[in-house]
């Protein structure tokens, strides 16, 4: 057979001939043959459209997948405090399994004014930062925190070196202020932070409470007996490094402490300065867990605050736009990817931010398909601007 | 789930002719599994291997081209659900929309600025993508005008119309581009796939909330051959935001883990559905979109059309973007050693800052606007930023010690006096007893450091 007889019986036998290959033979073809080759060429576009029904095609099924591990539940706030309740997954997303718990927000206090911080800040509770327990009064019911977390910022030796006493008499002012459950933070002095989250601990006896935090570079062993004493729990703190943090988990657990008396941080690095790496080490954490992994099965903490470092969020520049804006919007990035990649509870510290994730973080704990969506299908014409 | 060197290497000839430019068949194969080569440069494969072996290599989402020449983006082309597991490849295209009843001076100025939107970090300029045009009026003539004015524009296009009779028009002033088609809907399913066939462009399949209809739809369009298809699942916000996150998971999903043809196409979202119908202010408005954005980059878009234009809004959406889709293989670190600024003699500071690339560069760049004449010390952290260098005990008096005396900084110059990044005030003293210099505690962002050097020294 001559070549163009060959490829006529070729495209007479075959549906799936592709186009492309087809002008690959070509070269080879006497020109005179061009007129013949284009009827082909419709032949086989035809041959093409007909063949809609050879496509296989199955049936659509859900991408469910099977866990055998689940999250640890931890339960934070007791006694007189309402409980919130973090953790407890048993699947990476909804459509596979009902999300037991939605993100907790708990937002920062300082028992110390912190002329520091941004303004955006600054301007919603400038009038109750020398008080606490107002501060987080305001936070509460104003802004509808969660919980809030105490920084005892003060007993730093370098800030104003309070004695760990002034610092449990402070835990117990906003105990006293408010009935959310507490995050109660150091100064991040590896010395004195043991010290002062020891007799904080003993103060608030009995309300559950997170003591922020056990890291290797501190007596961990004190926190955990503590936390152990007065019935807390430990925030259980990495860098960036999954092994690092598997290695802490466990020293903790032979302290006494179990899996639901443990949240883990991380390491929140800010939107632009390293989110990425903060994203991988979650992912990597929060996979583990389901696959099965016991020694890293705790929920996890982001300190997202940590956006507010970025000076994208805070540093003036004109062509950036106002930084009422930007530093909110910061915090939303760097918190709503956390908790996007598994993160359980969130350390904030601007109202709309907080209201934001919020609301989003909501909807992780309905199930698939149950919200009356709007009609979008014309929103070409109806979108204004 | 990636193909491995071993599966590629299979269907190699094995001869090791070193036809690639690879010393064996072996190492083509390696190069190939990671992309880092053409499977084009094995001459000595015969076709039927070629067609095999492209198969094999098609990325699990499907690599679609909007524009072209030098007026084009790529979308799609992932391989994996999470980045630690390889990297994310082509970075989401943001896109911006105009549409065809803006008076000519509003149309010129959305597009201006649409053009000049740029933000430069870490060395970077990061720019947007494309401009969707919207047939809002529903009007032929109007959409052509206003298309025919999109045509000098240095973006690709999108053509946004349900209409196929206006879309047919609209490709017919700009269909030799490659725009986007958007889109074939279930009632325009035919017209739009011909469309996307007679004018060889890539075609969006709108089909909200309802990814069994969406595999029908997709799988007709793949059955009248249509290669270059996006998926658009509809993009839900407010309570429904967590079903648009599921649809766009369940997508990737089944493109990644379980190869379903229907699926293994690039995921378009629509944050500027956020102001459809919405009665808040405008700055709650820029902030819910980028925070719908947010989330859509963060799982699977791979293509997001926007309605503000507000650089406040757009600035987290471009740095997001950028994080996201480094490549984790690559060491986010610079060289460690001695860098200079400016002109510098031996009276000149000395600073010292961490190999974190993203650090380094925000130094660098902070340096050079502010015209700092300095050195500058660069710390081997692992390429770890100062804060989490100073927790991991990268940073430290000895390290710091051992860099003084690598670099001979003593030598070039008069003092023994460092400027440290006020983050790293811990370990000032450290420093001190180790290396015997003199250590000021600098300011904590680097942006401060040009006007301290001129106040302080
Ligand atoms: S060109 Fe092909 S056959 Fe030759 S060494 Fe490279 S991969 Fe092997």
């Amino acid at each position: 057979m001559d070549k163009m007889t060959q490829l006529l019986k070729l495209l007479e036998n075959t549906k799936s001939i592709e186009i492309n290959d087809f002008r690959m033979d070509f070269d080879e073809l006497e020109l005179q043959l061009m007129p013949a080759v284009q009827q082909v060429v419709q032949q086989a576009v035809q041959t093409r459209k007909a063949a809609s029904e050879v496509l296989p095609m199955e049936d659509f099924k859900p991408p469910i997948q099977e866990y055998p591990g689940k999250v640890a539940e931890v339960q934070l706030g007791k006694g007189s405090r309402k409980p919130v309740y973090l953790g407890g997954q048993q699947a990476l997303y909804r459509f596979e399994e009902a999300q037991p718990n939605a993100p907790v927000v708990t937002f920062d206090v300082f028992d110390i004014p912190m002329p520091g911080l941004p303004r955006p800040i600054r301007e919603h509770f400038s009038d109750v930062m020398d008080h606490p327990g107002e501060w987080a009064k305001k936070a509460v019911k104003e802004f509808g925190a969660n919980m809030v977390t105490i920084h005892l910022i003060g007993t730093g030796p370098k800030v104003m070196d309070k004695t760990p006493r002034e610092a449990a008499n402070d835990i117990e002012e906003v105990l006293q202020a408010v009935d959310v459950p507490l995050v109660i933070g150091a100064s991040g002095d590896p010395v004195k932070d043991p010290l002062v989250l020891e007799k904080a601990a003993e103060a608030a006896q009995g309300e559950r409470c997170l003591l922020a935090s056990a890291n290797l570079d501190l007596d961990y062993q004190k926190v955990a007996q503590a936390a152990v004493n007065n019935d807390h729990a430990v925030l259980s703190w990495s860098i960036t490094d999954v092994n690092m943090q598997k290695t802490l988990n466990r020293y903790l657990l032979k302290e006494g402490l179990t899996q639901n008396d443990i949240v883990m941080d991380p390491t929140t690095c800010a939107l632009g300065y390293g989110i990425e790496f903060s994203i991988d080490i979650m992912t990597r954490t929060r996979l583990a867990a389901l696959k099965g992994d016991k020694d890293l099965q705790m929920p996890m903490s982001s300190g997202t605050t940590n956006a507010w470092g970025s000076r994208e969020a805070w540093m003036k520049k004109e062509e950036w736009g106002p930084t009422d804006y930007r530093g909110p919007i910061w915090e939303i990035f760097t918190g709503l990817t956390m908790m996007l990649n598994g993160v359980d509870i969130f350390m904030m510290l601007h109202p709309t931010s907080v209201k934001l994730l919020r609301e989003i973080g909501e909807t992780f704990v309905k199930d698939y398909m149950t919200t009356d969506l709007p009609d979008i299908s014309d929103w070409i014409t109806q979108l204004e601007g | 789930m990636k193909v491995t060197a071993m599966d590629i290497y299979k269907l190699l000839p094995k001869t090791n002719c070193g036809d690639c430019g690879e010393a064996s068949c072996m190492a083509f194969a390696t190069k190939l599994s990671e992309k880092e080569t053409d499977l084009k440069l094995c001459t000595p494969l015969d076709p039927e291997g070629m067609e095999k072996l492209e198969k094999k290599l098609a990325p699990a989402v499907r690599e679609v081209t909007i524009g072209k020449g030098d007026k084009q983006v790529i979308i799609g082309g992932d391989e994996v659900l999470y980045r630690y597991e390889l990297t994310y490849y082509n970075p989401t295209a943001l896109v911006i929309d105009v549409h065809d009843e803006l008076e000519e001076s509003e149309l010129e100025e959305r597009i201006n600025i649409i053009e000049n939107t740029e933000f430069e970090r870490t060395g970077e300029l990061l720019t947007l993508d494309a401009i969707a045009v919207r047939n809002k009026s529903g009007d032929s003539q109007k959409f052509i005008k206003t298309v025919s004015r999109l045509k000098n524009s240095i973006y690709p296009l999108i053509l946004c119309t349900l209409d196929p009779d206006n879309m047919k028009a609209a490709l017919e002033v700009v269909g030799d581009e490659r725009p986007l088609i958007y889109a074939a809907t279930e009632n325009n399913l035919e017209e739009m796939g011909q469309l996307a066939q007679d004018y060889q462009c890539p075609v969006a399949l709108f089909v909200p909330g309802d990814l069994e209809k969406m595999k029908q739809l997709s799988h007709s369009l793949r059955s009248q051959g249509i290669k270059d298809i996006v998926l658009d699942p509809g993009t839900f916000v407010g309570d429904g935001i967590g079903d648009t996150l599921d649809n766009f998971v369940m997508i990737r999903r089944l493109a990644v883990e379980e190869k379903d043809e229907d699926f293994r196409f690039p995921i378009m979202g629509i944050p500027a559905l956020m102001r459809l119908g919405s009665k808040e202010d405008p700055v709650t408005k820029s902030i819910k979109e980028a925070t719908v954005a947010a989330t859509m980059l963060n799982k699977y878009a791979d293509i997001l059309v926007f309605n503000g234009t507000d650089i406040w809004e757009l600035i987290p959406v471009l740095t997001l973007r950028q994080g996201l889709f480094t490549d984790p293989r690559k060491p986010q670190a610079v060289d460690a050693g001695l860098y200079e600024f400016g002109e510098v003699t031996e009276d000149s500071p000395v600073l010292l800052t961490t190999n974190f690339a993203l650090t380094y560069y925000t130094v660098e760049g902070d340096l050079k606007s502010g015209k700092a004449n300095t050195y500058l010390l660069v710390l081997d952290t692992e390429g770890r930023a100062v804060d989490v260098s100073l927790a991991g005990g990268q940073l430290n008096g000895k390290s710091v010690a051992d860099l003084i005396k690598e670099t001979d900084i003593e030598n070039k110059v008069n003092h023994k006096k460092m400027v440290i990044p006020g983050l790293a005030a811990p370990v000032s003293g450290e420093i001190e007893d180790d290396s015997g210099w003199e250590v000021a505690v600098g300011p904590r962002d680097s942006s401060a450091v040009p006007d301290y050097l001129l106040e302080k020294l």
